[in-house]
Order: C-alpha cells, then sequence, then structure tokens
C-alpha cells in the first residue's frame, strides 16, 4: 500500500440541467402514488376538507418541517418555529393590506412577501444565535421564553402589532384571475408549496450542508476537527428554517385574513412540537402526517366527545391522549410504526433473518 | 468548485513551536511549560506514562482546550486563540485516542465530509455529486486507506481496526501539513499494527506527525525523533536508539519510576 496524491484530473462537470434538480426516476413509487391522490383530491372531497383539513395540515406539517430540519437533522429542538410563522403573518399584515388601514401600508404583496419571510429568518436567527452554544432542554427554554416574549410583546404593543386585537380583513392576492383564498386554489396552493419544502428538505440531507449539519448534529468535536465550524452551521441551519416558517405563515395569515398574538401564543408553540413529534422526527414526511392527524383529531374529536356525552371542550385531551400512546409505542412516531410494523410487512424475508 | 488548502510552507523553520505551554484544570497542573518545536515533515513521537499529558498537550494544539499560558505557533502563525476550525483549515489534522466518527454514515460520507471541511462549497445546498473534485478525493481517500471493499458499509458496521484506518483517512484529507495522532495502534493485532507503519512511513514526506504511543515497536519505528513526558512536562528528547537505550527512560516503562 502506498501513499501519493492523486494525478486523477476532475472530471469536467456536466452542465446542470432540469434532471439534476428533478429526477423523475429517483422518486418511490409511493410517493407517485400519494402525489397523485393529492392532486385529485378536490375531485372527491368537500370545501371543508380542502380548506379546513388539508389545507391546514399543509401550513402547519410546514412550521413543523422546520422544526425537523433543525431537530432531526441538526439536533436543536428550536420552540421559535410558530413565532417565526407569526412574525411573519405580522409582516403581511403590517406592509400588506388589512382592515386596520391605520398600521397596515397596504404595498404590494410580493414585497409584503419577501419582507415576511426576512422578518421569519431574523427570528429564526437572532433565536439561534443565542440558543446555539446550548444543548437539550436549555435549548427549549431558551427558545420557549423567545416565543413568550414574543407572544407578550405583541399583545401589548398598539403601534405596530395592534395589541390584543391584532390584524383582520388581511388581503389574499389574486393572480392570474385567480382568487387564491377560494378553498380548491388555497388547495392547491398549499399542497404546491408544502410539496417544494418536502423536496427541499429531502434534498437538503444529501447536499455538502445537509451532511455536515448531521454531521454536527451526531459529533461536533469532530467536525470542528475536520475544519466545520459548528455554530456556523446551526445558524444557517436556523436561517433556512426561518425560510421555511416564513413562508407557512404568509400562508396562514392569507388562510384566515387575520393575525392576532394569540396565532403565536404558547399553546400553539406547543402544538407545533407535537405535531413533529407525533409524525415523526427524523424524517421530512413525519411533520405533515402528524399535522393531518393534528388537525383531523382537532376537528372531529369535539364531536366524537359530544357523541359519547363527554363535553367537546375537552379535544385536546384526545390530542394529548393519542401523543402519549404513540409515543410511548413508538419514539420516532407515526413513521416509526410505519417502518416497524407496518413496511416490513411486503419487504421479502432477508436470508440472514431466516437462517437465524 | 472546491479548490484544495493552499500550502504556506514554504521557507518556514519550525511547523509547529509550543512555547511555555501550560494548562491546569483547578489546581491539577496537565502540562507545565511544554516547549516544543516541530520542523515540516518531521516524524515525532511523544511517550510517557497515562497522565503524562500528552492528550492534553494535543487538546491545546488543535484547540479543544485553551491553554492556561504559553503560545502556539503553527508555520509561523500564532494560533493559540484560533478556533479549532480555524487551525484545521491552515492544514493542521488530528486522530483521537477514541474514535470519533459518524457511526450513522457511510465510510465514504466520512471521508466526504472529512475533504469538505477543508474545502469551499462547505455550506453548498447542491446536491453531492460524484464528478466533484471533492468526491474524486475522497474516492482517492479510500484507496489510500486501503478502505475500499467497505465504501458503501456504515461505520457502525465496521471492525475495530477499520474504524481506527478510518480515523487515520479522515486525518489525510485536504492537504495535511501537520497530523497529531493519538494511539493510533491502540487495539489493533498484529497485523493491523504492521498494516498501520505501512500506512505511517508511506506518507508523503513533506507531512509532518506527532505520534502518540504507547507501543514503543509502532513509535520507534514510524519517527526520526522522540519526545518523553513525565508528569506534564518534557524530560527528554533525543533520536529513537537514543531513547530506546536510555535508562531513566527504560526505567520508567519498566514500572521502577522516574527519580
Amino acid at each position: 500500500m502506498t501513499y501519493a496524491i492523486s494525478t486523477k484530473r476532475p472530471a469536467q462537470e456536466p452542465p446542470r440541467t432540469l434532471a439534476h434538480w428533478f429526477d423523475p426516476t429517483r422518486i418511490p413509487a409511493h410517493i407517485w402514488v400519494i402525489a397523485i391522490i393529492l392532486l385529485l383530491v378536490p375531485t372527491f372531497t368537500s370545501e371543508f376538507t380542502q380548506y379546513q383539513i388539508f389545507g391546514w395540515a399543509f401550513i402547519l406539517g410546514m412550521i413543523s418541517l422546520s422544526l425537523m430540519i433543525l431537530a432531526g437533522y441538526g439536533g436543536m429542538v428550536s420552540l421559535v418555529q410558530m413565532t417565526a410563522a407569526a412574525a411573519a403573518g405580522y409582516a403581511i399584515a403590517i406592509f400588506g393590506t388589512s382592515a386596520v388601514t391605520e398600521i397596515s401600508f397596504a404595498w404590494p404583496w410580493p414585497i409584503a412577501v419577501i419582507i415576511a419571510i426576512l422578518a421569519s429568518v431574523l427570528v429564526c436567527v437572532i433565536s439561534g444565535a443565542l440558543a446555539i452554544r446550548t444543548e437539550g432542554i436549555y435549548t427549549i427554554m431558551i427558545t420557549l421564553a423567545i416565543g413568550s416574549a414574543f407572544f407578550y410583546f405583541t399583545r401589548q404593543n398598539y403601534t405596530v402589532f395592534n395589541g390584543f386585537t391584532g390584524f383582520n380583513g388581511v388581503q389574499t392576492p389574486v393572480l392570474f384571475g385567480v382568487n387564491w383564498k377560494e378553498p380548491t386554489p388555497f388547495y392547491y396552493l398549499t399542497l404546491s408549496v408544502a410539496g417544494l419544502s418536502y423536496w427541499f428538505t429531502v434534498h437538503l440531507a444529501r447536499t455538502p450542508f445537509g451532511l455536515a449539519l448531521q454531521g454536527v448534529r451526531d459529533n461536533p468535536r469532530r467536525m470542528a476537527a475536520m475544519g466545520f465550524s459548528v455554530n456556523a452551521h446551526r445558524l444557517a441551519a436556523y436561517a433556512i428554517a426561518g425560510v421555511l416558517s416564513g413562508i407557512a405563515g404568509i400562508l396562514l395569515v392569507w388562510s384566515t385574513g387575520q393575525i392576532s398574538p394569540n396565532t403565536g401564543s404558547v399553546g400553539p408553540i406547543i402544538d407545533i412540537l407535537v405535531i413533529t413529534v407525533i409524525g415523526g422526527i427524523n424524517r421530512p414526511i413525519g411533520p405533515f402526517v402528524g399535522a393531518l392527524l393534528y388537525v383531523l383529531l382537532r376537528t372531529y374529536s369535539l364531536d366524537f366527545l359530544n357523541a359519547i356525552g363527554l363535553d367537546g371542550e375537552r379535544f385536546k385531551l384526545v390530542i394529548g391522549l393519542t401523543f402519549l400512546v404513540i409515543v410511548y409505542f413508538s419514539p420516532n412516531g407515526i413513521c416509526g410504526i410505519w417502518d416497524k410494523h407496518i413496511k416490513r410487512l411486503w419487504q421479502p424475508i432477508k436470508l440472514e433473518e431466516h437462517n437465524g | 468548485m472546491a479548490e484544495p488548502t493552499p500550502t504556506r510552507d514554504v521557507g518556514t523553520e519550525f511547523a509547529l513551536e509550543l512555547a511555555g505551554l501550560s494548562k491546569s484544570f483547578g489546581a491539577l497542573v496537565a502540562l507545565n511549560n511544554i516547549s516544543l518545536k516541530v520542523r515540516p515533515g518531521e516524524r515525532r513521537a511523544v511517550l510517557g506514562s497515562n497522565g503524562a499529558g500528552k492528550t492534553t498537550l494535543f487538546n491545546c494544539i488543535t484547540g479543544d482546550f485553551p491553554p492556561s499560558s504559553g503560545s502556539v505557533k503553527f508555520f509561523g502563525e500564532d494560533i493559540t486563540f484560533f478556533k479549532p476550525h480555524e487551525r484545521i483549515r491552515r492544514g493542521l489534522r488530528r486522530t483521537y485516542q477514541i474514535s470519533l466518527l459518524f457511526n450513522g454514515l457511510t465510510v465514504l460520507d466520512n471521508i466526504y465530509l472529512a475533504c469538505r471541511g477543508v474545502s469551499n462549497g462547505r455550506f453548498s445546498l447542491l446536491r453531492v455529486n460524484s464528478s466533484d473534485p471533492v468526491s474524486i478525493a475522497a474516492d482517492d481517500l479510500i484507496e489510500i486507506a486501503n478502505l475500499q471493499d467497505v465504501r458503501s458499509s456504515l461505520v457502525s458496521d465496521l471492525s475495530y481496526g477499520q474504524q481506527r484506518q478510518l480515523e487515520i483517512a479522515l486525518a489525510l484529507a485536504g492537504a495535511p501539513r501537520l497530523i497529531l495522532f493519538d494511539e493510533p495502534a491502540a487495539g489493533l493485532s498484529p497485523k493491523e499494527r504492521s498494516d498501520l507503519i505501512q500506512i505511517l512511513t508511506h506518507i508523503p514526506q513533506h507531512i509532518g506527525y506527532i505520534i502518540i504511543e504507547h507501543d514503543m515497536d509502532v513509535a520507534l519505528s514510524v519517527s526520526n525523533r522522540v519526545t518523553m513526558m513525565h508528569n506534564g512536562s518534557i524530560f527528554k528528547e533525543g533520536r529513537p536508539s537514543q531513547i530506546e537505550n536510555d535508562p531513566e527512560v527504560q526505567a520508567l516503562y519498566l514500572g521502577s519510576g522516574h527519580e
């Protein structure tokens, strides 16, 4: 064995084409099936289902996805993602058009969208800068404290955030002659954005940055010993998560037309964590699965509780019990149950297993 | 496109210069006024009993521990207060006594990360491409470390010896100028030790290294200068043959204690 510096010259890099970014052959069959079903959902579901179930699930799934990037890829459990989404929502209301005309600037929506994403990134980066030198429970506490501070600040500030009332009548753009607030267009809008976010998160795992982030999660000391700036990678992950939560925050305010301090209160902050854990914090699909289950429970458990003679207002109890049951049986959430019990049903028996 | 870190050692007298380096943990003095000079391309063995301060010395050189006093110069540049990754990008490398690898990643991914860490594009959001120069460099290193058969295996599936080989491969990534090997032969079989000696002796002459090793046969066969440490201080330096025949060293290693 000899050590020699390579004399091989790097091959000419092929020009980057659409296939470099999107190669359909690399997409597994089950993803195609799910994609086709999702595209056809408006043909067999009510407008309520499209808007209140799937639309909300996609939005909450995207906010949870931003947490999944930080926690699953980076090992940082941040509770500031809902706050970042709320900051983006406020930016849309303040810089775009709302019924609170004395505060809203009524700037064109593309400018408001850019400012909103920047606002979300800023919240995430500031929180990240304070949290990246901590781990575990300390990261959770710092980010929760920032979220709570944002909640109280928006509730008490009337000059910019309009205090307790917040903003209503926030306008959703009309583009290409389509009112995107209508249930079916809104369904396709949220589906497209959620689909792109999912693709980006899957893609991220195989990029140099994504690999390095996973390395930082597993072994920060070794990463530093290989030339990586651990803190810079963690901070960049917060910025990327901020983009996703910002886009979700924009869709959130477009869907309801309103934003108030309660959007970013402690309850929704914890909900995002619950959604991510229920779905599976290590997989990009997990947050969407968790969000769909959460929205279904939130929507229908009230009727269910009333039907069995209990107070329908206790729907959070059903969500909490579901969380406990799933986490008890599968720490990796529904994705973990899928991997452990369902996926293996149609997998061929491995020879070594068969032979004991 | 990624580029290797440029070398800057032309005309520099010393690769590493430690001056009055000390490190204390409370009342415990782990390093006491260490002064050491290593020339470019020199192969130095650091020997000493457990607790002599050898690994602490490495940790102070790489920036894992800030020294209590003293300075560290790397190719003439004062790096005493540099962060670990800044030192690595200047050509300093190290391996660890206990393998610090990414068990959930493949061998190729581990080596790719090591190559990427000392290249540009660490924040790239483009998918890893096999024609990327960094990927080609990772492939080369796999061959150098003789890990072709396990290139796609998860690190957790490797034998202990293979993990040690991978540790060395990570340290060879990019354009190393000085490598710190922390007990690379620990736990290896005689055959693996012989392979290790092969790898170390075939490292290009312009790359220097400092090796901590308890196995005297390995340490003396791969070094051209030896530093003996005891209780956080340097107490002897010399050529391997001088150290091997030194009565004080023999007494220390045979267990009768250093007077």
